[in-house]
């Protein structure tokens, strides 16, 4: 059948034209198309690629910056507390030496009143024992103003003497 | 498939639209044929053979008959005989009457081949066939370049016009025919498949066209790129394609003896299953359809007419997906075959 008989002048044809534009193509149209898609396909992949990346990256980051966070609080709070304890100390030396220097004044006041006291009481005694003998020369002035009078006290004296 | 499916939709609507458009011409064409078969001397006594008109039709011939009174092209006829070179119009080997004349020794015979003194030729005549290769060649040339232009012109940038729009199909022949049916090595037969897929693919949708050559419904079309996969598969065929061909590893000795012819037997019948199965499905399309619309001129009955219309539409839209399919399929299986020849095989 007629259909059925493939014509030579037609295979020969088809062979020539398809064979050239297999060449004409692979060269002017596939070669380029395939490698701009291969290179449009690289660098989304690479975008992607990049994107997933930075997120990991910045993940990353983010916990770092907890992390860097939760040092800094727990350092201040470790630098509060110290300070504190610091404070609590410094106060207590002071009040400690504070309370030594009083203890110190008053000791020292005391001796000194002390002393001062001793020397009154001297004064004192001394000016007591003065009046005395002021009195009693003016006693002794009054009642030995006369003869009799001494005369009977240096009875009184001999006779004290007699007796021992 | 289904990027490939929802793109064919989109063809098809696309083609629906140019067929709407063309269908008169479509009618008016094969009317033309009817009339012009009627009057010749070989139509059967009722006037009108509708085999006759179909055959004629999905053949190759020396003319391109687009429509009656003055739209016959005549195409070059370019003959190798004893006398040697000979280039001339096919007009010579029609009379005004459109009856085959003789031209220097030169004749149509009963079936169109050109014989010389009584012998046959070697006939590179520019055929109708070779006129639609030609114009899908140049087709596929326009386009593709265009489209290459397009990714040049957009670096770096999406897509744009025709390049956005044959980006899928290039990509589904890549990733969806070659690329997991090739395996590792499909980048040095992609330029061959994509090539082998858009002719088809081209070819099958211009043979749609009213009043165009059924090109790739035509067996020596088919033939010469099924041999075309046969010699690379077997170009490339490796040890181990050869070696499972031949000695048949991991199978009993005399087991081996009966496998190898069926192994040789093998090597043929794939380029001929591509050859009959291209050339079956899109010539028995064009049968369908022009039987179809015969089914007017036998009944000659508006009723029947208007049926018939309306089952050509159908048809047509059926026809649209088979061009895709057979492009598919003959771009799948050669990738295949090819896939299977340089597969690296694991020895068992």
């Amino acid at each position: 059948m007629e259909l059925l008989t493939p014509g030579t002048g037609l295979i020969i044809w088809q062979l020539i034209i398809f064979v050239l534009l297999f060449l004409l193509l692979s060269k002017l149209a596939w070669k380029p198309i395939l490698s701009s898609l291969k290179e449009r396909e690289k660098s989304i992949q690479d975008a992607l690629d990049t994107a997933e990346n930075t997120r990991a990256e910045i993940a990353k980051l983010k916990a770092d910056n907890a992390n860097l966070l939760r040092e800094a609080r727990d350092e201040r709070d470790k630098m509060l507390r110290d300070a504190r304890e610091a404070g609590n100390r410094l106060k207590e030396e002071a009040q400690i030496a504070a309370k030594k220097s009083a203890d110190k004044i008053i000791e020292d006041a005391r001796a000194a009143i002390n002393i001062e006291k001793q020397a009154a009481m001297k004064d004192i005694r001394i000016q007591v024992s003065n009046f005395s003998l002021e009195i009693a020369e003016k006693l002794l002035k009054k009642n030995l103003s006369d003869d009799s009078s001494q005369k009977a006290l240096v009875d009184s004296y001999l006779k004290d003497l007699k007796i021992n | 498939m289904s990027v490939f499916l929802s793109l064919s939709k989109k063809i098809s609507v696309a083609l629906i639209v140019l067929l709407a458009a063309f269908s008169p011409a479509l009618f008016a064409a094969d009317e033309a044929q009817v009339h012009e078969l009627q009057e010749e001397p070989t139509a059967s006594e009722h006037g009108f053979n509708a085999s006759e008109v179909i055959i004629h039709h999905v053949l190759d011939d020396h003319i391109w008959h687009l429509w009656d009174h003055g739209g016959t092209i005549y195409l070059p006829v370019i003959v190798y005989s004893e006398k040697g070179l000979d280039i001339f119009s096919s007009h010579h080997l029609y009379d005004e009457h459109h009856n085959k004349v003789e031209y220097n020794g030169y004749k149509l015979d009963e079936l169109g081949h050109i014989v010389f003194n009584g012998q046959s030729v070697l006939d590179l005549s520019i055929t109708k066939n070779v006129a639609m290769l030609l114009i899908n060649a140049a087709l596929l040339v326009l386009v593709f370049m265009a489209v290459a232009k397009g990714y040049k012109k957009n670096l770096g940038k999406a897509p744009s016009g025709i390049q956005s729009f044959m980006e899928p199909v290039i990509v589904f022949v890549r990733d969806e025919i070659v690329k997991p049916n090739i395996g590792k090595h499909y980048e040095k037969y992609l330029p061959y498949m994509l090539t082998l897929f858009f002719f088809i693919l081209f070819g099958n949708f211009l043979g749609l066209l009213p009043g165009a050559g059924n090109l790739t419904g035509n067996i020596a079309v088919t033939l010469t790129l099924a041999v075309l996969t046969f010699l690379i598969t077997n170009i490339k065929g490796n040890k181990d394609y050869w070696a499972h061909i031949f000695w048949t590893p991991g199978v009993p000795l005399p087991l081996r003896l009966i496998i190898l012819p069926v192994e040789i037997v093998g090597i043929f019948t794939k380029p001929i299953s591509l050859t009959i199965r291209l050339f079956v499905a899109i010539t028995a399309g064009h049968i369908v359809l022009l039987s179809l619309i015969c089914l007017a001129f036998i009944f000659k009955s508006v009723w029947v007419g208007a049926g018939s219309t309306v089952m050509v539409l159908f048809i047509s839209l059926i026809e649209l997906l088979v061009a895709g399919i057979q492009a598919y399929v003959f771009t799948l299986f050669s990738s295949l075959y090819i896939g299977m020849s340089t597969a690296e095989h694991e020895h068992h």
